[in-house]
C-alpha cells in the first residue's frame, strides 16, 4: 500500500493506494501516530484504494479518537466496495464518506 | 474442487487472495464480488493466523468450489485449531459512537452481510469455515 501524506496548516490529508487490510493497516497506523491532537482535519483520499477490511477500519477509528473527537475525519473518492464496507458496518456515521 | 494449503501467518494472506482470485478470474467473476471475497479472505484466514492456535504456529487449508449451474462460488478455511465459531458471536451494534465502539465482531459481520451463506462446522478435530458468493 502506498500512503501520500500532505499537511496543509492543521489540516491533513492521505491517500491510499492499494488494499487497506490486516497486512498493511499497521503501516497507516505507524504513518499518523503522531500530531493527531494538533490537527482539525483529516481526510482520507480513498481514490486509488481498492478494498478495506475491518483492520483498516480499526486504524481508522483510533485515528478518528487520537484526535480527542476534537477535528473531523471524512473519506472522499471511494469507490463502490469501500462505500459498502463502510454502510454495513455503520462507519458512515461515524466518518462521513463523501 | 481446488486446494491451498499452508502456514496459518498473516503474512500468507495474500497466497490465499492470489489462488482464490486466479479461480475467480477463469470464471469471469464480477469485479464487485471478487473483491468483496477478498475482503473475506483477508478477515477470515487472518482470524485463523492471529488466533487459531494461541499464537503457536499451525496450518491451515484453503479449498475452493465452483456450482456453475447456481453460479456459485465457495471458498471452505479449514484450521485446527481450537474449537471456534465465529458465527455464535452476538453481532456488533453497529449504530453505536466512535466513543462506543469495540472492535470485535466486525469483521466476521462484515463477511455475513456481504456473502450469500456462511456456515460454521466443527469435523475431524478441525474447524471448517465456508463462505458461499455468487459470482
Amino acid at each position: 500500500m502506498k500512503i501520500t501524506k500532505n499537511l496543509n496548516g492543521t489540516e491533513l490529508t492521505v491517500a491510499l493506494e492499494g488494499e487497506l487490510d490486516t497486512l498493511t493497516a499497521p503501516e497507516l497506523e505507524n504513518a499518523l501516530k503522531e500530531g493527531l491532537s494538533d490537527l482539525t482535519a483529516i481526510t482520507f483520499d480513498f481514490a486509488g484504494l481498492d478494498y478495506i477490511s475491518s483492520a483498516g477500519l480499526r486504524v481508522l477509528l483510533m485515528t478518528y479518537r487520537g484526535m480527542h473527537y476534537g477535528g473531523t475525519v471524512k473519506v472522499i473518492n471511494a469507490n463502490e466496495i469501500v462505500r459498502e464496507v463502510f454502510e454495513v458496518t455503520g462507519f458512515t456515521d461515524i466518518i462521513p464518506v463523501e | 474442487m481446488k486446494e491451498l494449503k499452508l502456514k496459518a501467518r498473516v503474512e500468507n494472506i495474500p497466497q490465499v487472495t492470489e489462488f482464490i482470485d486466479a479461480q475467480l478470474e477463469a470464471l469471469d467473476c464480477p469485479m464487485k464480488a471478487q473483491m468483496q471475497i477478498d475482503v473475506a479472505i483477508d478477515e477470515l484466514f487472518g482470524n485463523i493466523a492471529q488466533y487459531a492456535y494461541g499464537g503457536a504456529e499451525g496450518e491451515a487449508t484453503v479449498l475452493f468450489d465452483f456450482d456453475a449451474a447456481e453460479r456459485m462460488a465457495s471458498v471452505t478455511f479449514v484450521d485446527g485449531g481450537a474449537p471456534f465459531n465465529p458465527l455464535a458471536q452476538d453481532d456488533p451494534d453497529v449504530t453505536l459512537s466512535a466513543e462506543e465502539r469495540v472492535a470485535g465482531g466486525l469483521g466476521i459481520y462484515l463477511v455475513k452481510k456481504t456473502m450469500d451463506g456462511v456456515e460454521y462446522r466443527r469435523e475431524n478435530d478441525e474447524n471448517r469455515l465456508t463462505i458461499h458468493k455468487r459470482i
